[in-house]
């Protein structure tokens, strides 16, 4: 086990390294200048040139990248051309509102989606399995803000129950924190519930028509039983697959919602800075979350080992 | 249980004690009166003298105080300044500084705060640099007491310090002021109504400015950047990450916002209709749509073929498409904005009085070659989107071939700057808004510089009597003279064609209805106002 977990630990650094490589590359390519950002409509050519000398940007490409990745070995991902802000600093200043939001959304994702996926499978054909099929499809299809839209115009503007926007931090209290991000993760939710409880009925489906779930009714054994801990503990492995994905895709930044429920997370911290060519942000935050996908990643391999005694590394 | 002990009584006591204490501390934190804004845009750099970029300005008026302020009608006042006397020849002007004059970390504002504050802005700002090359030398008599020395008589000091707009003669500690003006400031601190809330200062997500009580308000009725800035809130709020329009106004009727500085033209309507909030007449200066040729290129390069351009912009097109709201938008032939003291229409016929049947015999007689137009499209930038769509419409029926060209903003803005030809990723045609008040004097509109590669605007107008004609305004004192010049300058862009001014619009601003204290102002300033 502490061989694979060192192995694949290893292999993350040829990834950080390509992946910065791309990421500084593409941004040096594609149009756009950050000095010119930076300096305002009104500025001329001239003040634009001196914002680019002073951010380094007029040395080449290479010198440019050398001294980056000098930084990064140093573990300083560089400041932010746009805030003049440590970007670590500002990754750690979102990551509370991206991570709580991804926290209360995969949870309230996988308590509704587990277990209708179960009963779907249990009762395949039946009309909560055609029901939940045509609620998948929906959440599928339904894009997330037109969905958003909806919500807040039913839950919050006719029924005032929630705010509409913003996000309160946990330090003002689990209260107002959880006010706030119940909409945002209802919302968000809906397609994770239709992704997991899809994912959950096709693998228990498959499970219960093994011999052992017969050995299991033939002994006697009540359904709930047979349902929990023989098909859906053994259909577990592809539904922790789907979960971690989807958590690796909550962190990555849900920009669409962050900016629908005007929460200051990292999904609308990278667009900014996307829309600013704000260089340093934008590749400090690629890597950020390159390294959130490898470990995910990792986390679920490694559950494979508790859902599946048969799993060794 | 039950509380029949004295110490359980006690402890009882004691617990609602504290339960009062706590549901009291949050409602003694609410007493104070917080204004809830959504700005414009994003608040990124706090240097308003670094940048231009209007965010930071309106950022530089909360926490900065001025030497001078323009009213509502364009007129020069002292603000910071008491009294101010100018030599019979001139070139030396003496200003005395207001008395109680504080910054936030407790110190007085001197005069030495003040030159070392000019001498940085002198140095980043077009009509400051205009300004220094007059200026021989600046300085001190004593602690509120400074002068100017001009080496050359010219006109335009107090409308120099009196710059409403980017960027603004903030005055700043010297220490602050002594910064390289190449580099961003690091401390915020200044003599304004507002102190800056920096550990409260979160990008992309919060800004946060506090009344300074120990600000000395003017006398006068706030005007514009002129007059008193009583502040009668405690606490201002920027929310910095409520940037969907939708979402804005859903905030502002659910009454978690109290103003939206930008409405969308979209959402006028659904304001208005609103009887919890109101539209305030508030920046009723407005501003002004443009577009900007690059005179360095084929065919842009030919006067002719610019007058068919601006002969087939008609403004009401462009108004009717980007605005839509009719009470929002006026057609204005002014480069210099209408209703200003140098607003004027001299020379603008060509395009005030002329139709697309003109514009395509003027194309025809320009020699144009068919060489593609390359138009620059911002595609998310609601405010201006619409444009380029109607101008490569027109240019179309005038007989041009256009090669319209979309990107976001940010790109554009990069673009533009490029002196490239256009078929080498340069460009011939962008168009944008200014506010009224960057436009309307002919040393602070851009457009007028017709000095070419060296012109402090993108386009570069090559043309030496435009140049003579500013330098002339520059220089010229009396303000009847200055108005013939304006009005000489403003006939001469037209003839050059410069770039082609597109009509004027207000930007509405949306509020709740227990805001109160309005007033009209280029920038969004939130002295004056009340909330009940």
């Amino acid at each position: 086990m502490l061989a694979f977990l060192g192995r694949r630990l290893l292999s993350t650094i040829p990834v950080l390294v390509i992946v910065s490589v791309l990421v500084f590359l593409m941004l040096r390519l594609t149009p756009g200048d950050p000095a010119a950002v930076l300096a305002g409509d009104q500025a001329s050519p001239d003040q634009i040139a001196q914002i680019r000398t002073h951010l380094g940007l007029d040395r080449s490409i290479v010198e440019q990248y050398l001294i980056w990745a000098g930084q990064m070995l140093r573990g300083d991902l560089g400041e932010s051309f746009f805030y003049k802000t440590e970007v670590a600093t500002l990754i750690a200043q979102r990551l509370e509102p991206t991570l709580s939001l991804a926290l209360v959304t995969i949870l309230l994702a996988v308590a509704v989606a587990v277990p209708l996926g179960v009963i779907a499978a249990w009762r395949t054909g039946g009309w909560l399995d055609r029901a939940l099929m045509g609620f998948s499809v929906l959440g599928f299809s339904v894009p997330v803000f037109v969905l958003a839209y909806l919500m807040i115009w039913l839950v919050s503007l006719k029924l005032g129950w929630l705010p509409v926007q913003g996000y309160q931090r946990l330090s003002g209290g689990v209260g107002p924190w959880l006010r706030h991000l119940t909409l945002p993760a209802l919302t968000l939710s809906l397609i994770y519930i239709a992704l997991i409880a899809r994912v959950t009925r096709a693998s228990v489906l498959e499970t219960l028509g093994e011999d052992y779930i017969r050995t299991a009714r033939a002994k006697g054994l009540p359904e709930s039983k047979v349902l929990m801990r023989h098909a859906l503990a053994n259909a577990a492995v592809p539904i922790a697959t789907v979960i971690g994905i989807g958590i690796a895709l909550l962190i990555g930044g849900v920009v669409v919602t962050e900016s629908v429920y005007a929460i200051p997370g990292l999904g609308r911290l990278t667009v900014d800075a996307v829309l600013a060519r704000d260089f340093p942000t934008i590749q400090g935050v690629i890597l950020f979350f390159s390294i959130v996908y490898v470990l995910v990643n990792l986390l679920v391999d490694l559950s494979y080992v508790f859902f599946d005694p048969r799993i060794r590394y | 249980m039950s509380l029949t002990s004295p110490s359980k009584r006690q402890s009882a006591k004691s617990l609602i004690a504290l339960g009062t204490a706590a549901v009291a501390a949050p409602a003694i934190a609410q007493q104070q009166t917080v204004l809830r804004v959504v700005p414009h845009s994003n608040l990124a750099v706090l240097d308003p003298i670094w940048t231009t970029a209007y965010m930071s300005r309106n950022h530089g008026y909360m926490i900065y105080d001025t030497l001078f302020g323009t009213d509502e009608k364009g007129v020069v006042k002292p603000q910071m300044v008491d009294t101010w006397s100018v030599s019979p020849d001139n070139r030396l002007w003496t200003f005395t500084l207001r008395k109680g004059l504080e910054f936030h970390d407790g110190q007085p504002v001197t005069s030495e705060d003040v030159v070392a504050s000019l001498e940085r802005w002198g140095k980043r700002d077009a009509m400051g640099s205009a300004l220094m090359q007059f200026v021989a030398r600046m300085d001190t008599p004593s602690a509120n007491t400074f002068r100017i020395f001009l080496g050359e008589a010219c006109g335009f000091v107090l409308e120099a310090l009196g710059k409403p707009s980017s960027s603004v003669p903030f005055i700043m500690p010297r220490r602050i002021a002594a910064t390289d003006p190449f580099k961003q400031i690091e401390e915020h601190i200044g003599s304004g109504p507002f102190t800056f809330k920096r550990d409260e200062f979160k990008p992309g997500d919060r800004a946060v400015y506090l009344k300074f009580a120990k600000y000395v308000p003017r006398n006068e009725p706030p005007s514009g950047t002129t007059g008193g800035k009583r502040v009668y809130v405690d606490r201002v709020e920027w929310n910095l990450a409520l940037r969907d329009a939708q979402a804005q106004v859903n905030a502002l009727q659910k009454g978690e916002v109290d103003i939206i500085e930008s409405l969308g033209f979209d959402h006028f309507d659904t304001v208005r209709k609103d009887t919890s909030l109101q539209i305030p007449s508030w920046a009723n200066l407005g501003l002004q749509y443009i577009a900007r040729f690059n005179h360095l290129h084929k065919p842009f390069d030919n006067p002719k073929v610019r007058q068919a351009v601006i002969a087939a912009f008609s403004q009401e097109a462009f108004l009717r498409a980007q605005v839509g709201v009719k009470e929002l938008y006026r057609p204005c032939f002014s480069m210099l904005y209408c209703n200003t003291p140098y607003g004027s229409t001299a020379g603008s016929e060509i395009q005030s009085k002329s139709n697309m049947r003109r514009a395509q015999e003027l194309l025809k007689a320009s020699g144009y070659d068919g060489t593609p137009i390359v138009v620059l499209k911002p595609t998310d930038l609601a405010a201006i989107q619409k444009l380029p769509d109607v101008a490569a419409q027109l240019m179309r029926q005038a007989g041009f071939k256009v090669d319209l060209q979309a990107m976001d903003w940010q790109t554009l803005v990069g673009r533009r700057a490029k002196k490239d030809p256009p078929a080498a990723g340069g460009w011939h045609m962008f168009l944008t808004a200014w506010q009224a008040f960057d436009v309307s004097s002919p040393i602070a509109n851009p457009m007028f510089d017709g000095r070419g590669e060296k012109a402090v605007w993108f386009g570069w107008a090559t043309d030496d009597k435009l140049v003579e004609l500013r330098n002339q305004f520059m220089r010229a004192t009396d303000n009847a003279q200055k108005k013939k010049l304006a009005d000489a300058l403003h006939a001469r862009a037209f003839e050059v064609g410069t770039h082609v001014p597109l009509g004027e619009y207000d930007q509405p601003v949306a509020a709740r209805k227990n805001i109160s204290g309005f007033f009209v102002h280029n920038s969004n300033v939130y002295w004056n106002l009340k909330k009940a």
